[in-house]
């Protein structure tokens, strides 16, 4: 194991993020600010209680996911794409590294710093509404393997993009939509029995409920559905960056 | 003693179906400086990538130091630094930052002593704070050179070190790369210049058209350069070469008017003298004389246009 390596792109990555510490981290805080004053106090106080909540603190685990999910497929898919923009990718492809240490870097670092936005996240909600949170060591959990998960979903993004456009495409036109309708802003029991029906077949329904779950004990799917939704996604991530290694796609030829 | 690189039966297909490479063969010997010669997209590059593992091989093997860059790529690559053609940093990192990621990302703790003799070594030191973005072309070049040096590697590849440097800038860079050689670093450079291979190389390799079509030590090139060619324009047009000149090997020109004769100016005698003896002697009349040298271009050029 080249921990020198792995040490190497990690850090790299984070001096990078505290480089643009406005655009990565100030950024979503202000923007999620903005949710909480527009649906937490102002539409908010009109909303009567949803599954036993205060509709200011039921929206706080889904605005949370929303940022993480985002924040972590545009840091990993940027932090993998750049070298590739620039050129300097022919380092780390000439360097003796496995492609497990790669991803260890990358996604270690994009990871780490969507669970740390996450947080601040958190603490500013906290500001808002009041908080609390039941299984905190589950939040951490549902925190964590959604960071990396869509931080390795970000990484396989960066490498196939061959453009800008088609860097913010996915998240754009895909995540950010999914997010709305997975049930940042309601509870999915709320809809008509149809698109109920049809919410279920979005994955991000599946990380929100759970998130959710582990601050209130109220969920719209069971935990342990929630916990097997995400743990199967980062599987089928993890399997795609090893056939993109193998095969050396969009990388070595 | 062994190679430090060996290359057998390397073939290169990109996805496009071009053929890159065709079965290449290759020695490199340990401590010297080899010079790959040869037009532009003739697999210079190609062939470099492939030894440093950024693009995979079609067919065939290399080993570095004994290695199979596939097999046991961490060794391999351990013992390589590269300095591609293209300047591709990271802008915004200093180049004290950038260098010392390269030692870490070769799996190298840290040695600060070493990155700073490098950085000074490259007349650097200076601007190790700097962030890249602030130099000019030839130190971000350097800037790349020592990245490639900051692992302390034992063969060094440079792919067109000198493409757009300027001529003092070559000179210093050509001390460089003579320096590094005394301190026992293997050094391979793909280079347009053939004044830059004469300079520098031990051996030279010629590749055209993904083929090696020669390799040769410098000394026995040179050699070739040796060579000259007396080009004879005459007075009247005659239709053969008289026989009482058949030893000197004369080439007729197409129009009778002119004779060529090939010479070598580091042998003993030229053979000049009595030509043009024996040439008055048989009555052919002179008008105009010119010399030529063959240069390593020459030879290059004639070397691409067989193929």
């Amino acid at each position: 194991m080249n921990l020198h390596a792995i040490r190497a792109i990690y850090l790299f990555e984070m001096a990078r993020t505290w480089r643009t510490l406005l655009q990565s981290i100030v950024a979503p805080v202000v923007s999620t600010s903005l949710y909480f004053v527009v649906f937490g106090a102002a539409i908010g106080s009109r909303i009567t209680q949803v599954d036993g909540v205060s509709y200011g603190t039921f929206i706080v685990p889904g605005l949370v996911m929303l940022s993480v999910l985002t924040q972590s497929i545009t840091n990993a898919s940027f932090g993998i794409y750049f070298p590739k923009f620039v050129g300097t990718i022919y380092e780390i492809l000439s360097a003796p590294v496995s492609y497990f240490e790669i991803v260890i870097g990358y996604v270690g670092a994009a990871a780490t710093k969507s669970i740390i936005l996450g947080l601040i996240i958190l603490a500013t909600a906290g500001l808002f509404v009041p908080l609390h949170i039941v299984h905190p060591v589950w939040m951490m959990t549902f925190l964590v393997l959604t960071a990396v998960t869509f931080s390795l979903f970000g990484f396989i993004i960066g490498i196939w993009a061959d453009g800008f456009e088609r860097l913010q495409m996915i998240p754009m036109l895909v995540v950010t939509p999914l997010t709305f309708l997975g049930g940042s802003f309601y509870s999915v029991n709320m809809l008509p029995p149809t698109w109920h029906t049809i919410s279920l077949f979005n994955p991000v329904v599946y990380l929100i409920s759970g998130f959710r779950w582990s601050f209130y004990e109220i969920a719209d799917v069971s935990v342990a559905l929630s916990l097997g939704m995400t743990v199967g996604f980062l599987v089928i991530c993890m399997v795609i960056v090893a056939r993109i290694f193998k095969t050396g796609y969009r990388l070595k030829n | 003693m062994s190679p430090i690189i060996s290359v057998s039966n390397l073939s290169k297909v990109y996805g496009s179906g071009f053929k890159a490479l065709n079965n290449i063969n290759l020695e490199i010997r340990r401590g010297e400086i080899f010079a790959l010669l040869g037009p532009n997209g003739a697999g210079k590059t190609t062939l470099i990538s492939i030894v440093c593992g950024i693009a995979n091989p079609t067919h065939g093997e290399v080993a570095v130091g004994g290695h199979d860059i596939i097999k046991d790529y961490r060794a391999a690559r351990s013992m390589i630094g590269l300095v591609p053609q293209e300047l591709h940093t990271d802008a915004f990192e200093t180049v004290w930052a950038t260098v010392s990621f390269s030692r870490g990302l070769f799996g190298k703790s840290k040695n600060p002593a070493h990155i700073e003799k490098v950085l000074k070594d490259l007349s650097l030191w200076d601007k190790k704070d700097n962030k890249i973005v602030t130099l000019s072309g030839g130190m971000k070049r350097r800037v790349m050179i020592a990245k490639a040096l900051s692992h302390e590697p034992q063969v060094l590849f440079l792919d067109e070190p000198t493409a757009g440097v300027d001529v003092e800038l070559r000179k210093g860079m050509w001390e460089v790369v003579r320096a590094l050689q005394a301190s026992g670093v293997t050094i391979i450079l793909t280079t347009h210049y053939l004044e830059e291979a004469e300079e520098m190389a031990d051996r030279v390799g010629v590749i055209n058209r993904g083929e090696i079509i020669l390799v040769e030590d410098k000394a026995t090139l040179m050699q070739k350069l040796g060579k000259k060619q007396l080009t004879l324009h005459l007075h009247d047009r005659i239709d053969t070469i008289p026989p009482a000149l058949a030893a000197y090997n004369l080439e007729l020109s197409g129009d009778g008017r002119a004779v060529t004769y090939d010479y070598d100016t580091k042998g003993d005698r030229t053979g000049i003298t009595s030509l043009l003896t024996d040439l008055r002697n048989a009555g052919v009349r002179i008008s105009d004389l010119d010399t030529e040298q063959s240069s390593l271009e020459d030879i290059f050029v004639s070397l691409v246009r067989q193929v």
